[in-house]
C-alpha cells in the first residue's frame, strides 16, 4: 500500500503536468484534422541535412559532458577530501552560473575574447554544469569511509590502483546520474548554441524552436519525437551502465571523512584545483561583477541606483525588491513542489526492481524541447481547468526540471543504507515506520537536501518552458534583465548587470542557507 | 445567532433586513464593480502607469497584462489557443505576421472610433479585425563618431554596404531568430527583388554582403550590446540593424549630440496591430480598450514608453524624438500577403545564402 503511494505521487505529477501536455501538443502535430499524418516522421528520418544536426547534437552534448566531469571530479574530490576555510562558501559559488541567464554569461564570454566557436559553446557547457558533478558526486564522495582506501594503500596498493578499484566503483552510480543529466542539458542546449555557436550551427533543440515557431506543428512534432527516443536511449543505457550495483556502503558524517590540509602535497593540490576551476567559472562572473560598478566616470553604485529609478513611470517597472520576492517565492514553491514528487519518487526507485523505469521518466523532462512543453501546457490546461495563464504553471514547470535532481542525488544515497541497519531496528521491535523515519529518512535527507538546491537554483535562474508561455506579470529578476537588455543604452545595460549581481548574491546566499540547513540537520549523524 | 430562539417574525424582518441590504449593496457594487479585461502582448509592451490608470478612471475597466515573449510567440500562442482565448485583446502583431492571425481567424472585426485620424497607408486589413496602434522602422545605424575619425564616408544605402570600404564594419541579426533580423531580410527584399533570369536579386546581396565580411549574430543584444561601437564597450562594428528611434540612446552627457546616425534608405516599415480576440467575453470592454489605444493620451505615450512612432498624424513627437530620431520619408515595405506566404522560404534561402 505505502509502495503504491510512492509511486503514485510522481506518476501522477509527472503524467499531468508532462506527459499530458506533450502528448497533445505532438498529437496536434501529427494527428492534424483528425487523422494520422506520419509523412512529416517520414521526412525528418530521411532528410540528410537533419542527420547532421542530430550527429553534431549528440557529438557536442557527449563531448561536453566528458569535459564536464574532468574539470568538475577533481574540484569535487578537493571539497568533499579537504577540510579548509571558506569550503562551504566555495561551494555555494559553483551553482552561480547555474543561475546566469545565457545572454549575459555570453557577453562576459565575449567580454573576455572569445567569439563565437565550438570551443566557446563547450566551454559555456563546461561552465554551466560543473555544479551538477561537483555537488551532485561531491555530496556521496564526503560521506564515503575512507577507511576502505587507507586499508587498501596499506595493502600495497598504489594511488591510481585504490582510485580506480575503490574510488570509482564506489562513486559510480552518483558520476553516472551527474554525467546523464550534464548530457541532456547540453543535448537540449539552446541559448548557447544559438548565441555563442554563431549563426549557422543548429542543434535538434534550435530546430525544433524554429519549426515550433513558424507554427510547423508537424515537422516540430517529429523532430520532438526524434529528441524523445534519443533521450530515453541515453537515459536507458546510462541505467544499465548503472546496474542495480549500488552497494550497501558505510556512509560517515562528512566531518569525519575530510582531512585537514597536510603539507605541501595537499596544498599545491587545493590551490590548483581550485585556481583552475577559479578561473574558468570565476572569471565571467567578475566581468559581469565589475561591470555593474563600472559607471564610466569611476565605480559606484550608479547602476544599482537606476535598478530603481529607470523608467519607474512606466507599467513595465518593478521595484527590484519586489523581483527579489517574486525570484525567492518562485523558487520556494518549486523547490517545495520538487520535494514533495522527488522524495516520495526517490524511494520508490531506489527500493522497488521497476524503480529504474521510473527513473527515465521522471528525466525525461530534461531532454524534452521546452517549446514544445510551453505549447503542450497551453493547448491542454484549457478550460474548464484553465491553468494557463495562472503563476502556479511557472513553479510546476521549474519543479519539473528539479525533480530529476532530486531523485538522481538521492537514489544513490539510499540504496547505500546498509539493510541490516534496519533489521536491527526491526529486531528491536522499531515498527515500519519508526524504521523508515529513523533510519531511511535521515540518511536519504542528506541527497534530497542537496537535490532541493539545485531545484531552488534552477527556478532562480529561470529558464525552459516558462520562457514560451503568458505570464501574468509578476517579473523576477532574470525577468527584469531581459528587459533591460532589450533597450539600447549604458544605463540599461549597467542595470541589467546589476540585476545580475543581485541574482549571483542571492544564489550564494540561498545556497549557504540550505547547506546550513543540511549541516544542522545531519551534522550529527 | 441561533434562529431558534427568534419569534418568527423577527425571522421576517430579520431576512427582509438582509435582503435589502445585499439587494443595494450588490446594486452600488454592481455598477461599480470594474470589469477586468485581459491583454496579451510582446515582453517590450509599455504605457505609463498613469496613463492606464486614466483608462480605468474613465471607464471602470481594468487591464490585465500578460507578457508571453516576443511578438512571434505571443501571436503563436493566440493562434494555439483561439478556441478558448487567454486573453480579450492582443497587441503587438506587426505586419510581417499579420496575415498569418487574421488567416488563422483570431480577431474579431472592430472599427475603432478614431481610424479618421490614421493615416490610410497603416489601413492594412479592409474588414478593421487589426487596428493599427504604432509604426516603427528598422534601419541600419552607423556610429556617426567612427566614420569621422576614419576619415570615411558615411554610408547611405544598402547598396553602399557591399563596397569594399565597408568590409567587415556591418553586424545584422540572424532572421530566423530575432525580430530585427527578419525585417531587415525583408528590406533587402523590397529593395533587390527576388532574382530575374539574368541573376541581381535579393540573394546575390546577400552573397556580396558575406564577401564584405559581414557579421551575424543570434538577436539584437549581441548586436549592439557586444558589436556596434557606439553601443558596446569594446565594440568592433560601426554598423548595425537596429531602429529608426535608437540613435537617441546614444545621446552625449550635454545632451546635445546622439553619436549614432540611421541610413535612412535602409530602413523597413512595422506597424504594429491589436484586435479584439475572438471569443472573448466582454466584447465592449475589449473595444473599449482599442478606441482607448487610439486615443491622443495614448498614442502620445508610445514614443516615450515603447521607442516608436504613433500611428496618427496629429500627434507631437516627444523634444528627444523630434531632435534625435530622423523619420524616413521612403520607408521599404512589402505586402503582409507576401511576406505571410514567403517567410520561411526566404529564411531558408537566407540561411543557404548567408550560413552555409
Amino acid at each position: 500500500m505505502r509502495r503504491l503511494a510512492l509511486w503514485a505521487i510522481p506518476v501522477a505529477f509527472l503524467g499531468f503536468f508532462f506527459v499530458y501536455p506533450v502528448v497533445t501538443i505532438i498529437g496536434r502535430g501529427l494527428w492534424p484534422g483528425g487523422h494520422l499524418d506520419l509523412s512529416p516522421v517520414a521526412d525528418v528520418v530521411t532528410n540528410p541535412s537533419l542527420r547532421s544536426v542530430l550527429w553534431f547534437t549528440v557529438w557536442q552534448a557527449a563531448v561536453s559532458t566528458v569535459l564536464t566531469l574532468l574539470v568538475a571530479l577533481p574540484t569535487a574530490f578537493v571539497l568533499a577530501r579537504l577540510r579548509f576555510r571558506g569550503r562551504s562558501l566555495v561551494r555555494a559559488l559553483m551553482t552561480v552560473p547555474f543561475v546566469l541567464p545565457t545572454v549575459v554569461v555570453a557577453s562576459s564570454f565575449r567580454a573576455l575574447g572569445f567569439d563565437t566557436s565550438i570551443v566557446a559553446i563547450l566551454l559555456a557547457h563546461v561552465f554551466f554544469n560543473v555544479a551538477v558533478v561537483v555537488r551532485t558526486v561531491g555530496g556521496l564522495w564526503s560521506h564515503l569511509d575512507p577507511r576502505q582506501e587507507d586499508a587498501a594503500r596499506v595493502l600495497g596498493a598504489n594511488r591510481l590502483r585504490v582510485f580506480t578499484s575503490i574510488t570509482i566503483p564506489a562513486l559510480r552510480p552518483a558520476i553516472l546520474a551527474a554525467a546523464s543529466i550534464v548530457y541532456l542539458f547540453c543535448f537540449t542546449s539552446f541559448g548557447v548554441i544559438l548565441i555563442l555557436g554563431g549563426s549557422g550551427r543548429a542543434t535538434l533543440e534550435t530546430e525544433i524552436f524554429r519549426q515550433a515557431t513558424q507554427l510547423n506543428l508537424p515537422t516540430a512534432a517529429a523532430l520532438s519525437i526524434a529528441q524523445l527516443l534519443a533521450t530515453v536511449a541515453m537515459l536507458v543505457v546510462a541505467g544499465r551502465l548503472q546496474g542495480r550495483r549500488d552497494v550497501a556502503m558505510d556512509l560517515q558524517p562528512a566531518i569525519e571523512t575530510a582531512r585537514p590540509i597536510r603539507g605541501r602535497g595537499d596544498r599545491a593540490l587545493l590551490i590548483g584545483v581550485l585556481g583552475s576551476a577559479a578561473v574558468l567559472l570565476g572569471t565571467p562572473i567578475a566581468v559581469l561583477i565589475v561591470r555593474s560598478f563600472d559607471t564610466g566616470t569611476g565605480f559606484g553604485f550608479g547602476f544599482y541606483r537606476a535598478l530603481s529609478s529607470l523608467r519607474a513611470d512606466s507599467v513595465l517597472f518593478v521595484p527590484p525588491v519586489e523581483a527579489i520576492g517574486n525570484s525567492l517565492l518562485y523558487a520556494t514553491a518549486a523547490t517545495v513542489l520538487a520535494l514533495l514528487v522527488g522524495g516520495p519518487a526517490a524511494f520508490a526507485v531506489a527500493r522497488s526492481r521497476r524503480g529504474g523505469t521510473l527513473d527515465v521518466v521522471l528525466a525525461l523532462p530534461l531532454g524534452v524541447s521546452a517549446v514544445m512543453v510551453g505549447f503542450g501546457f497551453l493547448i491542454a490546461f484549457d478550460p474548464p481547468v484553465d491553468l494557463r495563464s495562472s503563476w502556479v504553471l511557472v513553479p510546476i514547470a521549474h519543479a519539473l526540471v528539479g525533480i530529476p535532481f532530486v531523485v538522481r542525488i538521492a537514489v544513490p544515497v539510499i540504496r547505500s543504507i546498509d539493510p541490516r541497519l534496519r533489521e536491527a531496528a526491526a529486531v528491536l521491535g522499531a515498527s515500519p515506520r519508526t524504521i523508515w523515519r529513523e533510519v531511511d529518512l535521515p540518511v536519504a535527507a542528506r541527497g534530497l537536501m542537496v537535490g532541493a538546491g539545485f531545484a531552488f537554483a534552477i527556478s532562480l535562474g529561470e529558464f525552459g518552458a516558462t520562457a514560451f508561455i503568458a505570464r501574468p506579470d509578476r517579473p523576477t529578476l532574470p525577468v527584469v534583465v531581459f528587459r533591460l537588455l532589450g533597450q539600447p543604452g549604458a544605463q540599461n545595460f549597467g542595470a541589467a548587470m546589476a540585476a545580475s549581481t543581485i541574482l549571483v548574491v542571492l544564489t550564494v546566499a540561498a545556497m549557504l542557507g540550505i547547506e546550513r540547513l543540511r549541516a544542522s540537520e545531519l551534522g550529527a549523524f | 445567532m441561533s434562529f431558534r430562539r427568534m419569534s418568527p417574525r423577527r425571522v421576517l424582518t430579520f431576512v427582509v433586513v438582509v435582503c435589502l441590504t445585499v439587494g443595494a449593496l450588490a446594486t452600488v457594487v454592481g455598477a461599480r464593480e470594474p470589469v477586468t479585461i485581459t491583454l496579451i502582448t510582446h515582453d517590450s509592451f509599455n504605457v505609463s502607469k498613469s496613463v492606464l490608470r486614466a483608462f480605468t478612471r474613465s471607464t471602470g475597466i481594468k487591464v490585465r497584462v500578460l507578457r508571453a515573449g516576443d511578438a512571434g510567440q505571443v501571436l503563436n500562442q493566440a493562434i494555439l489557443t483561439k478556441d478558448h482565448p487567454l486573453a480579450d485583446v492582443l497587441y503587438g502583431v506587426d505586419n510581417t505576421y499579420l496575415s498569418r492571425g487574421l488567416n488563422n481567424a483570431i480577431f474579431e472585426p472592430y472599427k475603432a472610433k478614431a481610424l479618421d485620424t490614421v493615416p490610410a497607408e497603416y489601413l492594412l486589413d479592409a474588414r478593421h479585425r487589426a487596428t493599427p496602434i504604432d509604426r516603427s522602422y528598422v534601419c541600419v545605424n552607423d556610429d556617426k563618431r567612427w566614420f569621422a575619425d576614419h576619415n570615411l564616408a558615411r554610408p547611405t544605402s544598402l547598396g553602399d554596404l557591399t563596397l569594399p570600404e565597408y568590409r567587415g564594419l556591418l553586424v545584422v541579426e540572424n532572421p530566423a531568430t530575432s525580430s530585427t533580423g527578419l525585417p531587415f531580410l525583408l528590406a533587402t527584399i523590397a529593395e533587390f527583388g527576388e532574382a530575374e533570369a539574368g541573376g541581381g536579386g535579393w540573394r546575390d546581396y546577400w552573397s556580396r554582403l558575406r564577401a564584405n565580411d559581414v557579421l551575424v549574430v543570434d538577436g539584437w543584444e549581441q548586436a549592439w550590446y557586444e558589436h556596434f561601437t557606439a553601443g558596446a564597450e569594446n565594440g568592433d562594428r560601426p554598423l548595425v540593424v537596429s531602429y529608426a528611434s535608437s540613435p537617441p540612446a546614444t545621446v552625449n552627457k550635454a545632451g546635445t549630440n546622439a553619436r549614432a546616425g540611421t541610413l535612412l534608405k535602409s530602413c523597413f516599415e512595422q506597424v504594429e496591430f491589436a484586435g479584439v480576440l475572438r471569443g472573448t467575453e466582454h466584447p465592449s470592454a475589449a473595444r473599449d480598450l482599442i478606441d482607448f489605444m487610439l486615443s491622443k493620451r495614448f498614442q502620445e505615450d508610445v514614443p516615450g514608453q515603447m521607442y516608436v512612432f504613433p500611428v496618427r498624424d496629429d500627434v507631437e513627437l516627444p523634444a528627444e524624438f523630434a531632435r534625435f530620431v530622423e523619420v524616413p520619408s521612403d520607408p521599404l515595405a512589402l505586402a503582409s500577403d507576401l511576406i505571410d506566404e514567403n517567410r520561411d522560404r526566404w529564411i531558408r534561402e537566407w540561411t543557404e545564402t548567408v550560413l552555409r
